[in-house]
């Protein structure tokens, strides 16, 4: 668990600073962002080993955010967070090179599982 | 005071259609109407026309029979008028010509009769009277001189009107004649009278020339209606006619009678002026209206034949019209309820949505703050009440998760998932379902009797999907038996396209009315805890797999749900 960096990207800044936490709690270094360009800006100053990404946004998108991702030269996998009715965005998602997907509300051991898995393959 | 205008009567009592939907009572009344309208259009004029035609058809025959027996009866007349004319002729030529002197020589009488025989037919004898009525002269083959004729009648007619032809009478020899009388006026002072007697054999002659059928008759009647020629029907010569003929009037005249044997005829009569008989032709309708009764059945036939094949024909029709309108009826109906189920499938559908969706952010923010708070809780050295904190926060946790159930199934209802099709055995799909429901069955002692037929084919199918649609209905099944209940499960290979699965319950069942909206979202007859969405997904989800779903229920007696599904998908419908 330890040296694990998570960015938890979602413009709900209270859901995603409240996973934040509680992964801390669990010894997983978060850190979250709440629109496209901050998540963009983080992912090029800290690298993290896991992008947490909610697909509904304002802005670009997640799927813009994701776009955005595959572009940089070292992979990140993403984990998308989506809700039931976004599903076809999130297969798009899939399809566009996502680790997997979580639904909305989620279960936080499924999230850290998912995590360790889009790690271990990394 | 009020009238019923006729197109009010019309609308009112013909056109009268039961305005609502596809009542039964509506296409009769419209079956009704479409039959006695083209009945009528049709058997109005037809009737029209067979009437006319009967009526013009009598019309033409009646006048083929009158003119030409009214023709002939006036042209024997004129043979009859032309001969008389000639022998009175005669005779008043012979009484200028001659004199008294002349005349009361036996020999000159003699010569002048004989001239006469040979010249004229008919001519008997020639008589001389004088004045005074007594017989002065005769040639011929009685002997009646010195006979005194000053008594009576027709000799008073010569003395007045100077001449006189008699109506027939029975000579000395018993053979019909005639007599005609001429009084001579030329020598003054000295009014003699010439007579002589005609033989009515040319009489016979010129009605046989008539030629007429055997059924036919004519003959000659005096004023008094004394037959004065033979009739074949109505009595000899002399004896009074038998049949009635008109008195009076000029011309020829056809009347319609019947004799007194009862034969229809037709009689044609004609006056003549002098003397004044009546020529009677008469032919007995029999006859002529043969062709007429031939003509009547013949029309009568084709009339009623006509008519039974318009109203056959009719009735056919319309029965073919009214019910491809019904089918389009309830064609149109099924449709339009069917896009309006749909339209409002999609707009709750739409609604539920947004407000599931809008509700799963602050559902998960809950989710997550509960889940940190336990976390926390647990991080934490023991404090007062530890324990039930970490129950507090399981509850709602819990309870978030029960939400973001709802709002998946919302969702769901919403945006079906897509249906991926897999190679499955419906049995297994059942199964599986069943034994999920086990427990519950077990707990309950509901029997489930399953008649699967295990050679049922595979088919290309979404395991999920089906596996809803097998809950719901069992779900509902369930709801709907008593504790020790039964419920029947069947599945069998409907035709080359489709496998069945059935149903049946021996619960409660639905009424007609329940039955209508059961597929309607948020319906539900669960009081309190049913979502009204079941029955709706399951809908939705056979549609989309192009299946069929029907229902047959009775209200305390059962319900069962029968579902076809294609072995192989059609077309695959985009979300």
């Amino acid at each position: 668990m330890d040296n694990i960096h998570v960015l938890i990207v979602d413009d709900e800044e209270d859901l995603a600073k409240t996973i934040a936490e509680r992964l801390e709690i669990r010894g997983i270094h978060t850190q979250t962002a709440s629109d496209g360009d901050k998540a963009l800006n983080l992912i090029k100053s800290q690298p993290p080993d896991v992008v947490v990404l909610d697909l509904m946004m304002p802005g670009i998108g997640g799927l813009g955010i994701l776009k955005q991702i595959n572009l940089l030269e070292n992979k990140i996998p993403v984990i998308l967070l989506t809700g039931y009715g976004s599903r076809e965005r999130s297969i798009e998602g899939m399809n566009l090179g996502a680790f997997d997907y979580v639904l909305k509300p989620c279960n936080l051991d499924d999230l850290i599982i998912k995590i360790q898995e889009a790690i271990k393959i990394k | 005071m009020k009238t019923i205008k006729f197109q009010e009567f019309i609308t009112k009592y013909i056109f009268r259609i039961p305005e609502e939907g596809t009542s039964p009572e509506r296409y009769k009344a419209l079956r009704r109407n479409i039959i006695i309208l083209m009945i009528l259009v049709t058997v109005i004029p037809l009737s029209l026309m067979a009437t006319i035609n009967y009526y013009q058809y009598q019309k033409n025959l009646r006048d083929e029979i009158i003119s030409p027996m009214n023709l002939l009866t006036n042209k024997t007349k004129r043979s009859f008028e032309l001969f008389l004319e000639e022998r009175l002729s005669t005779v008043r030529f012979i009484a200028s010509a001659y004199s008294y002197q002349e005349l009361s020589d036996p020999i000159i009488l003699n010569h002048i009769l004989s001239v006469l025989k040979r010249e004229f037919d008919g001519f008997v004898d020639l008589g001389l009277i004088s004045s005074k009525g007594k017989l002065l002269n005769y040639a011929g083959p009685y002997s009646f001189l010195d006979k005194d004729y000053s008594q009576q009648s027709w000799y008073h007619k010569v003395l007045i009107n100077g001449r006189y032809i008699s109506d027939v009478f029975l000579g000395y020899r018993e053979f019909p004649h005639i007599a005609i009388a001429v009084q001579n006026l030329t020598e003054p002072n000295c009014c003699w009278i010439l007579r002589t007697t005609i033989n009515t054999k040319k009489f016979d002659d010129l009605i046989a020339m008539l030629e007429l059928d055997p059924e036919c008759d004519a003959f000659l009647i005096n004023k008094e209606g004394i037959l004065q020629t033979n009739s074949k029907f109505y009595g000899k010569v002399l004896e009074p006619c038998q049949l009635k003929i008109p008195n009076g009037g000029q011309g020829t005249y056809v009347i319609e009678s019947q004799d007194k044997n009862g034969r229809e005829i037709f009689i044609a009569y004609s006056y003549l002026v002098e003397p004044e008989y009546t020529l009677v032709v008469v032919k007995p309708s029999s006859l002529i209206l043969k062709t007429w009764f031939t003509f009547r059945t013949e029309i009568f036939f084709i009339y009623i034949a006509s008519v039974l094949l318009i109203v056959l024909l009719v009735y056919k029709l319309t029965d073919a019209q009214v019910s491809h309108i019904k089918k389009a009826d309830e064609k149109r109906e099924r449709a339009f309820r069917e896009l309006e189920h749909s339209q409002k499938l999609s707009s709750i559908g739409r609604l539920a949505a947004g407000v599931a969706h809008e509700i799963n952010n602050p559902l998960a923010i809950i989710n997550q703050k509960a889940g940190l708070m336990s976390d926390l809780i647990e991080n934490t050295p023991d404090f007062n009440k530890k324990q039930k904190f970490i129950e507090l926060t399981e509850a709602i946790i819990k309870s978030t998760e029960r939400c973001s159930t709802i709002t998946h199934r919302l969702l769901g209802f919403a945006r079906r998932m897509d249906i991926e099709y897999e190679d499955l055995g419906v049995n297994d799909v059942l199964r599986e379902v069943i034994s999920f429901l086990e427990k519950e069955a077990l707990h309950r002692n509901i029997k489930i009797e399953l008649h699967l037929d295990e050679n049922l084919p595979r088919v290309s199918s979404d395991r999920g999907q089906l596996q809803q649609v097998f809950l719901n209905i069992l779900s509902n099944a369930f709801a709907a038996v008593t504790d020790n209940g039964n419920i029947i499960i069947r599945t069998w290979d409907e035709d080359s396209e489709k496998v069945g699965i059935s149903f049946e319950d021996d619960g409660c069942g639905m009424s007609q009315k329940d039955l209508a909206n059961i597929f309607e979202p948020f319906f539900t007859t669960k009081k309190g805890y049913g979502t009204g969405l079941g029955l709706p997904i399951t809908y939705g989800i056979i549609q989309k797999m192009g299946g069929s779903i029907k229902v047959k229920s009775k209200l305390g007696e059962g319900s069962m749900f029968t579902i076809y599904i294609l072995k192989m998908p059609k077309k695959v419908l985009d979300v």
